[in-house]
């Protein structure tokens, strides 16, 4: 992977604008500490970057970073660090829609190369950038689990499985056009069932 | 057989060692040498390195001695084919991304990696693809980092944790792309930063003031003290000709451990800038160029008619006060002073040093900082306080509310919060508790009863005990205790400096000390004998020139009370004189008494009146002397704290071009602790 990648630069950067915890996450990162012991609290910082990242537009600013620092009460280059080990955490802004290609060896023995390069095209950006309207932003990743319905991508929270040029070039213009998408596997199968 | 011990062997050598050891402490009892970077014993154990590796009868593999716990029986093999194999291997990986630019690195001839990789080290590497490349990183203006040099050991960043108290430092992304930084490069603030050049295993960190000046090998190395703080830390400084380029920490686990502050650590170059090096005389209120023959002339003639009182300032050495306490005898007692500060003192020694050893300030689960900062006094003291926070000790803080790098709980700002009920319940429960009476307030006590009362608190407290005495005084000056030992102080102890009658005084002769300034003084002549043209040489009539404590032989006693003895480094600059032989010199010609002819013969006189003195690097007993009286009554002061910027506390560091950075780039730049707190 490319240190390229929205998720494994050590470069921080500032939103510009305050970040402070919306209602409904306080209210989990009050269930979140809970389950560690008084005096380790610190070990909830990473639901709270996972928490964060959500509220901030699916990436993490230097903002989040001292957010967190102080609800945990823990020092922010600590934060940092977790922030910058993890790949799933975004260290700069991303698109709309993160758009993460699987290209781990079942994937790539069923054709994700070809999965990638429509997606590049459709979307009009090259791995790891972010197109001129800040709809997609494409990275290619490891292993995301689903082996057995390869090839596939993840869009934000959903797996599209089982792809091809054509299932592929469908999401991403569904997408443009604010059409509802299936998820899942494109081929109708359920889960992991035999094909 | 102790149940603490356990039988195991080292290469078949059987020893017996503590059960709660690592393997690699093991090893070392047993005297074998295990290769390491990432292990140092101030810090706390990270095994990521895994230079150590050795091999243990019955595991399959070699195991890291750093991290590995000792076990009954356990045989440790440490120079087999497979231990040496492993460890070469080690090395090759080590070796991958460090660049090959040890003929310019600073660290050369010192280098750890640079010095195992002449017992592990291949003469060519199989690695054909490119070396990774890592920006440098901003640690502020006394760190200079070469971070493509890094191998990731951490060590600075436990340092920063563990010891310095300042979480800043860390290491972010992972794999290839991990990178030891700074939180968003910002400098460090702490008072200890330089220590982590000394810790750095390779040249990733080095010093930026030092950077390209000298090699290791090129230097003369001289034992001194710092005397830019009470603390007496063992220092060693590096001369080449008649320069210092570096000091740097001598190892005394008594008193600064491996450690030493910025302020000493950096501050030699101004050593040499703003320096006095010919007498001056004052003609038409403008200091002149002179010369010694005419400067003592005029100074003989007023020394004939003027009644002197002499000032000792903050980096006076013990054979210097001495030789002023015997000059000035000669017109009579009380008239010389080192509590320019109007330091409240009672007779007794324990009266005005840290009565605590210093390394047993970490043991205490309670202490009391009554008006100091020993952040920026004393970061060695602020060190061991630290380290006692981490043992869950709890720590009050009166005076202002400073901000520390430790929670403390503020009571207030005057001496009587010492009532305060919390800190009473805290103290009850409290099984060592320790209090830290500072100047800010030791300075503003104007009756003796107060400093009276402080003792009955502290024995009601159990502050004082027969086996202990845990209620300290401290100062920020390096030549405070032994003055105030040698009796360089008026008689009408506990009495501000501020109100000595000033008719009673025409000459004043200040050692260093730029309390001649005092607008007390201004009707007197002046003579400002000093290494430095700062307020006191300007104000005064007669400035001659005398060597700093790097340029003469010295005994400085630290503010536990342990002689400690700095060496000359080179000669002095210009036409400077030891204090002694100029009071030597005018001895004779106003025929006083003044045997000494040498500064050997100084020092065993001094030694002779008072021989607990010579008894180098040990504490000097004393005992608990001070009488107990039943009602404690403070008086009212508001504290006044005697170092309010740490890197310019003193001529010496005022005159630094690299002090006057740190303000500029540490404090002028609001700090990390600040803004989060």
């Amino acid at each position: 992977m490319s240190s390229n990648h929205p998720g494994l630069s050590n470069n921080f950067s500032r939103s510009g604008e305050k970040f402070s915890w919306s209602k409904d996450n306080l209210r989990s990162i009050k269930t979140i500490i809970s389950k560690y012991p008084k005096g380790r609290e610190q070990s909830a910082v990473m639901p709270l970057l996972y928490l964060a990242q959500e509220q901030n537009n699916n990436w993490i600013s230097i903002e989040c970073i001292e957010t967190i620092a102080e609800t945990l009460n823990m020092p922010k280059i600590r934060v940092t660090e977790v922030a910058s080990f993890y790949s799933m955490y975004n260290t700069r802004p991303v698109g709309e829609n993160l758009v993460q290609i699987c290209r781990t060896s079942p994937c790539w023995l069923r054709g994700s190369n070809k999965i990638t390069k429509t997606i590049c095209k459709e979307t009009k950006c090259e791995i790891n950038d972010t197109s001129d309207d800040n709809k997609f932003t494409v990275v290619e990743v490891e292993c995301l689990g689903a082996c057995s319905n390869g090839p596939m991508i993840q869009i934000n929270n959903d797996f599209f499985e089982d792809l091809d040029e054509e299932s592929t070039k469908k999401i991403i213009d569904n997408i443009k056009e604010g059409k509802p998408n299936v998820i899942g596997s494109q081929k109708g199968r359920r889960s992991s069932e035999n094909a | 057989m102790s149940d603490d011990l356990i039988n195991i062997k080292v290469n078949q050598k059987e020893i017996q060692v503590d059960k709660n050891l690592t393997v690699m402490q093991a090893c070392e009892i047993a005297g074998e040498e295990i290769p390491r970077f990432c292990y140092h014993d101030k810090l706390s154990i990270a095994g990521n390195c895994r230079m150590c590796l050795v091999e243990i009868e019955k595991a399959p593999k070699l195991v890291s001695s750093c991290t590995m716990p000792l076990m009954e029986g356990m045989s440790i093999i440490t120079n087999s084919e497979k231990v040496n194999a492993g460890r070469k291997g080690v090395m090759e990986f080590l070796l991958i991304n460090h660049p090959l630019d040890c003929p310019i690195c600073d660290q050369g001839g010192e280098c750890d990696l640079q010095d195992q990789a002449m017992y592990y080290g291949f003469d060519k590497s199989r690695y054909k693809e490119n070396k990774r490349a890592v920006d440098n990183k901003n640690m502020g203006p006394l760190v200079n980092t070469i971070m493509t040099r890094c191998i990731h050991c951490t060590r600075c960043v436990r340092f920063a944790t563990e010891v310095a108290g300042v979480p800043e430092l860390g290491m972010l992304g992972r794999g290839e792309n991990a990178e030891i930084t700074t939180y968003l490069e910002q400098s460090i603030t702490s008072e200890l930063s330089g220590n982590v050049i000394d810790l750095c295993p390779v040249g990733a960190l080095t010093s930026k003031p030092y950077q390209f000046k000298a090699r290791p090998w090129e230097l003369k190395r001289t034992d001194s003290i710092d005397i830019f703080d009470s603390v007496g830390s063992n220092i060693r400084v590096d001369s080449r000709a008649e320069e210092i380029l570096r000091v740097t920490p001598r190892t005394n686990e008594y008193i600064n451990e491996e450690w030493i502050s910025d302020k000493v650590r950096f501050n030699y170059d101004g050593y040499y800038q703003q320096r006095i090096d010919t007498p001056y005389i004052k003609e038409n209120q403008k200091l002149t160029i002179s010369n010694w023959e005419e400067s003592l002339k005029v100074l003989k003639d007023k020394l004939k008619t003027l009644k002197p009182l002499a000032l000792i300032g903050e980096h006076v050495d013990l054979e210097t006060g001495y030789a002023i306490k015997k000059f000035m005898s000669n017109y009579g007692k009380d008239n010389v002073e080192c509590r320019t500060d109007n330091h409240a003192i009672l007779e007794s020694l324990d009266s005005y040093r840290f009565n605590t050893p210093l390394n047993d300030i970490e043991n205490s689960d309670l202490i009391i900082l009554v008006g100091t900062n020993p952040k920026i006094e004393t970061p060695i003291i602020n060190h061991k306080i630290f380290k006692a926070y981490n043992n869950d000790a709890k720590i009050f803080n009166i005076g202002e509310n400073i901000s520390l790098n430790y929670k403390t709980e503020y009571l207030g700002e005057s001496l009587s919060n010492l009532n305060n009920e919390n800190l009473i319940k805290a103290l009850k429960k409290s099984i060592n508790p320790l209090i830290i009476i500072g100047s800010a307030f030791l300075n503003k006590i104007k009756n003796i009863k107060t400093i009276k009362s402080i003792f009955s608190y502290a024995d009601k407290y159990k502050v004082i005990t027969k086996e202990k005495n845990n209620l300290n005084f401290l100062n920020p000056y390096a030549s405070r205790v032994g003055q105030l030992i040698i009796g360089n102080t008026t008689s009408n102890l506990c009495e501000p400096f501020s109100n000595l009658k000033k008719d009673n005084f025409e000459l004043v002769l200040s050692f260093g000390s730029e309390h001649i300034a005092n607008e007390q003084f201004n009707n007197c002549f002046k003579v400002y004998f000093g290494h430095h043209g700062d307020d006191g040489a300007m104000v005064s009539d007669i400035v001659l020139p005398t060597p700093l404590y790097t340029e003469k032989n010295g005994t400085f006693v630290n503010i536990e009370g342990r002689p400690q003895e700095a060496k000359k480094c080179h000669n002095p600059i210009g036409s400077a004189k030891e204090e002694w032989s100029i009071l030597k010199k005018l001895s004779d010609e106003l025929s006083f008494d003044f045997i000494p002819n040498t500064f050997d013969q100084l020092r065993s006189e001094l030694f002779d009146k008072h021989p607990i003195l010579s008894d180098y690097h040990e504490i000097i007993a004393v005992e608990n002397s001070t009488s107990i009286t039943p009602d404690i009554e403070f008086e009212d002061c508001k504290a006044e704290y005697p170092v309010s910027n740490f890197y310019m506390s003193d001529v010496i560091s005022k005159n630094s071009v690299t002090m006057a950075k740190c303000v500029e780039e540490i404090i002028s730049t609001p700090s990390l602790l600040e803004k989060s707190a």
